[in-house]
């Protein structure tokens, strides 16, 4: 698992006093891990999958964890992140953006705990960020798209237009309009993450302005059963959801926090935990797709396995140029990849996305 | 569940309060609850429904957070006391439109109240995702966090009580005076429970209406203020979890009376730390919680019933007996 040492001089610090103490390695029963989730642990979305993490954890290293679910992004989270500290929890995972800031301001009352955040961009001595690289996936189901869509419109369903989103829908034009160039992106922005009745209202409408391809930002399931009840194609959502729509799924992106929960928490078992930021994607397999729907032919499916091929070993990255804005500029340059630090400020739409980004 | 009912109990009830940081977490989580409650009661007593505390709520954050953002590193006294005034202003500005409605084309103070909360909750979203969106933040839809001459002081070294729970506290004295010693209480307790006695006897029912309504908007945005100069800090997408509304249940689990409802608005924050405690310690899912706090309203409201009808047979004291009506 590659990390980015983004305070490298801290992380030496870090690591050189770990190595001091190191030699007392810490017992699984001193290390109690929570987690503190801004959905319901059934959303079948995100929470469920960081919450199939916290199982992971559990199973295979034996460590107590709590958790606390649909905790909101407010006054409320920065008391349960200190309670979940007071009451003996050394590890401290925070599981969505709006957490950043009562993170941190409980970091810094307990420094002896450690504590992770999903999605931020604030980090501390004791605090660490991870992310997961959504877009390659987006890429691979653009593709998809592209050649699954017959009138080559697209609904995407979108929950706020903030860098990570705007990133998502970038990634799956670019790769659509490179399998059908004439396809357009519709955007219906529902300002939450979990919200069934807003999401499947939104899929209804996006299917009547001509979509016959919804995929979504959100969490819940609802836009798919509307897929599958109005027979258009479309793709989960952080968990396989294909059983909520057997023939709509044409595939789906899955968060695999696993991997990555299960090597925190060993690392502060070992006693070498270090404030990182990480930001992993399908190479390391926290990005990983759900297995393709029966409709899926077969090449599509070797059109969309080459490009997750090239997205892992190197060769491609979903934001090569040439890239061309809405106005039809260009701004990435043939051969030219975007960096890092122009996706994570990402605050425009790429051409072929129809509408403005609300801002 | 597996789980000893005692051990449930003692986590919901006595563990967020064995320590002085989980009673400050109480005052910090009852404060909005008790502010909005004693205000929406004395609009019930007087039939006047504001449904619509939630989105005065929100604009006293709107407004008295603005101010914040206006004087942003301004170090002055005088910048606190002038978000206190912007946010109530802005919760009575929110409240004089469904009071104007209906004093003007007798239009349901229910639906128009209810209905502005969507508009002042879109509003707030516009603002934190266009113009005051926080210039350092990567376009995430966040204000800059206030500065300190911004962010009320907290009374209470180490938690995060703040003065705004002494206004609360004092908003219950202040209604309290208000029902039991003034003429306006008075004239609200007579229109809500006999509204052509009241206009025989000379009182102004849109009098009434204009006074309740701005009384709960100033009092809503009060709240609304001191969430986002309190605990929060900054302007968010979304600053409440509903307190507008839970507000209405606090005001009739408070039976309509000022001390009443601090005693709801605090057993209700009760059952909010208790959810979470239980939660971590016990492994109790949310929705138990939910149940839990369900239940718990069911038979505090089914006693007060029982009690009611009970003062009616024996003929006294007819404020209580107003409970039932209502």
């Amino acid at each position: 698992m590659k990390r980015k040492s983004v305070l490298k001089q801290v992380t030496g610090a870090v690591i050189s006093a770990s190595l001091i103490f190191g030699a007392q390695a810490i017992k699984a029963e001193d290390v109690n891990v929570g987690f503190v989730y801004v959905g319901p642990i059934g959303d079948h979305g995100w929470t469920y999958r960081h919450d199939e993490g916290r199982k992971a954890v559990e199973e295979a290293l034996g460590v107590k964890t709590s958790f606390v679910e649909s905790v909101a992004e407010g006054a409320d989270a920065e008391r349960v992140i200190r309670t979940l500290a007071t009451n003996g929890n050394n590890l401290i995972f925070t599981t969505s953006f709006g957490y950043m800031n009562p993170t941190l301001k409980v970091a810094k009352q307990f420094p002896n705990v450690k504590f992770e955040h999903a999605t931020g961009y604030k980090r501390a001595d004791n605090v660490s960020t991870y992310s997961a690289r959504f877009y390659e996936g987006r890429a691979i189901l653009g593709t998809i798209a592209g050649h699954m869509s017959k009138n080559g419109v697209v609904g995407y369903i979108a929950s706020f237009p903030i860098p990570e989103v705007v990133r998502g829908i970038n990634a799956f034009t670019i790769a659509m309009r490179k399998v059908n160039p004439e396809a357009i992106i519709k955007v219906v922005w529902v300002n939450s993450w979990y919200d069934p009745g807003k999401e499947g209202d939104a899929a209804k409408a996006l299917i009547d302005q001509g979509a016959d391809i919804i995929t979504q930002h959100t969490d819940s399931p609802a836009p798919l059963q509307v897929a599958e009840q109005r027979g258009v194609y479309a793709f989960g959502q952080a968990s396989d959801m294909s059983a909520f729509a057997p023939k709509a799924q044409l595939t789906a992106i899955i968060d695999d926090w696993n991997p990555y929960y299960i090597a925190r928490v060993k690392a502060a078992m070992e006693g070498n935990w270090a404030s990182t930021d990480t930001w992993d994607g399908l190479k390391e397999g926290m990005v990983a797709m759900a297995p393709y729907g029966d409709v899926v032919p077969a090449d599509v499916r070797a059109a969309a396995d080459s490009v997750k091929a090239s997205i892992i070993d190197g060769s491609f990255h979903p934001f090569q140029g040439p890239v061309n804005n809405q106005a039809g500029e260009n701004v990435v340059k043939t051969g030219d990849v975007l960096d890092d630090g122009a996706l994570l400020g990402m605050d425009w739409y790429v051409e072929g996305v129809q509408g403005q980004l609300p801002n | 569940m597996g789980v000893s009912p005692s051990g449930a109990l003692y986590a919901f009830f006595i563990q967020p309060l064995t320590s002085l940081y989980g009673w400050a977490e109480l005052g910090v989580k009852a404060t909005p609850l008790v502010l909005i409650g004693i205000a929406l009661s004395i609009g019930f007593r007087a039939g006047v429904w504001n449904i619509g505390a939630e989105g005065q709520l929100t604009l006293g954050a709107i407004c008295g957070g603005g101010v914040a953002l206006l004087f942003y590193e301004v170090d002055s006294v005088f910048v606190l006391p002038l978000m206190i005034i912007a946010g109530m202003l802005g919760g009575m500005f929110w409240a004089a439109i469904p009071a104007f409605l209906r004093v003007r084309f007798n239009a349901n103070e229910i639906l128009t109240s209810l209905m502005l909360t969507y508009v002042a909750t879109l509003l707030l979203s516009l603002l934190v995702h266009g113009p005051w969106r926080d210039p350092d933040g990567f376009n995430f839809p966040e204000s800059r966090i206030f500065s300190d001459s911004a962010t009320l002081p907290t009374i209470l070294q180490g938690t995060r009580l703040h003065l705004g729970a002494l206004f609360a506290l004092g908003g219950v004295l202040l209604t309290w005076v208000l029902m039991a010693r003034t003429i306006i209480g008075f004239q609200v307790g007579v229109i809500g429970q006999a509204p052509a006695a009241g206009k025989y006897a000379g009182f102004s029912i849109n009098q009434i209406i204009w006074f309740t309504l701005l009384l709960g908007g100033a009092f809503a945005g009060l709240s609304g203020l001191i969430e986002v100069a309190g605990p929060i800090g900054q302007l968010l997408p979304s600053i409440s979890p509903g307190y507008g509304f839970t507000a209405i249940i606090v005001a009739f689990v408070g039976r309509l009376h000022p001390v009443g409802v601090l005693f709801a608005g605090l057993l209700l924050a009760l059952s909010y730390l208790g959810g979470e405690t239980a939660q971590i310690t016990m492994n109790l899912p949310l929705a138990v919680t939910g149940v839990f706090q369900g239940l718990l309203l069911f038979f505090l409201l089914a006693c007060d019933v029982l009690i009611g009808y009970r003062l009616q047979i024996k003929q006294t004291k007819t404020t209580a007996t107003q409970g039932v009506s209502s």
